[in-house]
């Protein structure tokens, strides 16, 4: 199993939450410190590069008009990860593909970090939370559709060397498709694509051999994810995988781990009105029956209501000394019937550095070697070889 | 609070290639197009009962509404077309047309294509052209506001729209949802509007009366002015005490103000 570092670098200086009652899309930015947002920024990518110093793998990702997320560009820290970096394999979850105006540049920006970085690349393609939609402007109806236009557009750009193609798809056109760099690692590089309720597009990951990765779920759902990319998982000659995303805090002490963990749960209350949790469209018509009868309201409300420990029970929090921890990614590991790549959110809220720092080391010094008996579920040898 | 009317109701599917459009038809009299709302509240509105005691009202809906499928190339420009499709092929003839809220756009969109089958046309608070400039906020974003926000904006009594869904079945809740739905696939962006629109609207020459809501917050009646100054010839009425959809909370008044108009 693969271990990968990450933090959303939030941006926790604000004023009382009950004076908000949006923490997306509505936050005025004068509300934005740019020395503190300076001083984070930077901070945030220096533990990224010791968490790589460290041996693990380092994961970004991106959100826009949000304090929840200040790196709004994911292939900007990613560039700068592959150059300040060294061994860590570089996740992106994801190039928001269903939001970005030309899938072409984004098949263009990983190949060109894939070859500042030697091949380190792990290319996640989404459609996007909904708050992204605001953003962006997409239109909410058709993000699957634009998500999978746009993985067959940039999937062609990266494999076919022969000169120029044109594409004339349902969403964009373009007439002289011929990108240079293309990416270093050969085929290409793994496309890893999230996904929480949706289960015919969790079918088609599967099916296109894509590795799948879902975030902070109770592991009986997680399982029954897990259960249907296996019985649907088709190999492409890329290797596919599962991923699961879980706050993770080691401590000397279970209350140390616990208090860092409440501070990295800060996640779970950032608040968002309603309208921008359940735009039209961006779930199945089921989901908005109950919607309508006010049975479902765009997210995990039950598990945000949830305090720690239930949290933990349900490995949407691993947390405690190093022989808590590794205890529970095992159970975790056999309660979801195994798994690749274990996505670690080990910073958030106002956990300090000196904290975050220490989270990395412990669990890379005193968890993961002990953890080398958890093999690959699904995943098999890889990254392949580089271009000749 | 609104709930779905018991009167008899009858419905055609009309086949258009692989676009199937539902045709509902209540009442006895002259034929009369009516274009629902996005939120078809029409159906659940003594004014459906009452237009239908003088006419016999044929309610289209639009692909994606009602039972109406949605192929996924259908635009709003496409949308009109087929609604102008279903007119010729039920021998509707010189009838009037009443169009509310996203169903006065289409009307206004079918009405510039070709108005020869409308004898009058009946807008009430329609969605459709921009006014102002980039920065101007013509029509209030729906899917922006808080739902309570939205209530305020939309009615002049925002308890003259509760409904209570939670008792209705799935099925019917089912058709409202994926009303929300298609509504959001017409009208994201542009936002409730088609830029080339206003330049179309001197084609229409079929006698036209804006009817607008006092109290509209999210179409103001300085934007239904400015709609109506578009159209050669067309009248522009105010109704008191009335939001966004006036024919629905104001019946009475409303129909003081049309009646006059189509007879």
């Amino acid at each position: 199993m693969d271990y990968y570092y990450f933090t959303e670098m939030p941006y926790p200086h604000l004023p009382p939450h009950d004076e908000m009652s949006s923490m997306r899309l509505t936050m005025p930015s004068k509300l934005f410190d740019p020395k503190i947002g300076h001083q984070l920024l930077n901070r945030y990518l220096d533990e990224y590069c010791y968490a790589d110093d460290m041996g693990l793998n380092l994961m970004v990702n991106e959100h826009r008009s949000s304090v929840v997320c200040i790196d709004v560009a994911a292939p900007l820290s990613l560039a700068i990860l592959a150059r300040q970096t060294k061994n860590a394999r570089l996740l992106v979850l994801g190039n928001s593909l269903a939001n970005r105006d030309d899938p072409i540049r984004v098949a263009e920006e990983m190949a060109m970090v894939d070859c500042i970085s030697g091949g380190r690349v792990e290319c996640g393609m989404v459609r996007g939370v909904t708050y992204e939609i605001f953003a962006a402007n997409t239109n909410p109806t058709m993000t699957n559709e634009r998500l999978w236009e746009g993985i067959d557009m940039v999937t062609k750009a990266w494999t076919m060397h022969d000169g120029p193609f044109n594409y004339e798809g349902r969403f964009w056109h373009r007439r002289n498709i011929n990108i240079w760099p293309r990416p270093y690692q050969q085929p290409r590089p793994r496309i890893w694509v999230t996904g929480s309720n949706d289960f015919e597009n969790l079918k088609t990951i599967a099916q296109e051999g894509h590795v799948y990765a879902t975030f902070v779920q109770p592991h009986a759902k997680v399982r029954q994810l897990f259960d249907h990319y296996r019985a649907n998982y088709v190999d492409n000659g890329v290797p596919g995988g599962l991923a699961y995303m879980a706050f993770v805090s080691v401590a000397e002490t279970d209350e140390e781990a616990m208090a860092n963990a409440d501070e990295i749960a800060w996640y779970m209350r950032t608040k968002a009105e309603p309208q921008f949790r359940n735009v039209p469209g961006y779930v199945g018509l089921e989901y908005n029956v109950q919607a309508l009868k006010g049975a479902y309201t765009g997210r995990t409300d039950a598990v945000r209501a949830q305090g720690l420990e239930y949290l933990r029970e349900n490995h949407i929090l691993i947390a405690g000394t190093p022989d808590k921890v590794e205890l529970q990614i095992r159970q975790l590991y056999d309660r979801v019937g195994g798994l690749d790549h274990l996505l670690m959110m080990m910073q958030c809220g106002y956990l300090s550095h000196e904290k975050t720092m220490k989270n990395i080391r412990m669990f890379a010094q005193e968890v993961m070697p002990r953890l080398k008996d958890l093999g690959p579920c699904i995943n098999r040898a890889w990254p392949a070889q580089a271009a000749e | 609070m609104l709930q779905p009317l018991t009167m008899p109701v009858t419905s055609e599917i009309v086949r258009i290639g692989e676009v199937e459009i539902e045709a509902q038809r209540r009442g006895r009299g002259q034929p009369l197009l009516l274009l629902p709302g996005e939120d078809a509240l029409e159906i659940e509105s003594p004014f459906l009962a009452r237009l239908a005691e003088s006419y016999e009202v044929i309610l289209l809906w639009p692909p994606g509404f009602g039972r109406s499928n949605r192929p996924e190339w259908v635009t709003m420009d496409d949308v009109s077309y087929l609604c102008l499709d279903v007119m010729a092929r039920l021998g509707l003839s010189k009838v009037p047309v009443i169009g509310c809220s996203l169903g006065g756009w289409i009307a206004v969109e079918m009405a510039t294509k070709n108005d020869a089958l409308m004898s009058k046309l009946v807008l009430v608070d329609p969605y459709g052209i921009k006014i102002g400039g980039p920065m101007d906020r013509d029509i209030a974003d729906i899917y922006m506001v808080h739902p309570t926000k939205l209530a305020a904006l939309k009615w002049a009594d925002p308890s003259k729209g509760e409904r209570d869904l939670v008792s209705r079945p799935d099925d019917e809740l089912f058709i409202i949802a994926r009303n929300i739905e298609s509504c959001a696939r017409l009208c994201w962006e542009p936002y409730m509007h088609n830029p080339k629109l206003r330049r179309r609207l001197h084609r229409i020459t079929a006698p036209t009366l804006f009817v607008w809501g006092e109290k509209d917050g999210i179409v103001t009646p300085d934007y239904g002015r400015a709609y109506a100054a578009g159209v050669s010839g067309a009248k522009f009425e105010l109704v008191a005490n009335a939001g966004h959809l006036p024919h629905i909370e104001q019946t009475e008044a409303f129909f003081a103000a049309v009646n006059p108009f189509l007879a």
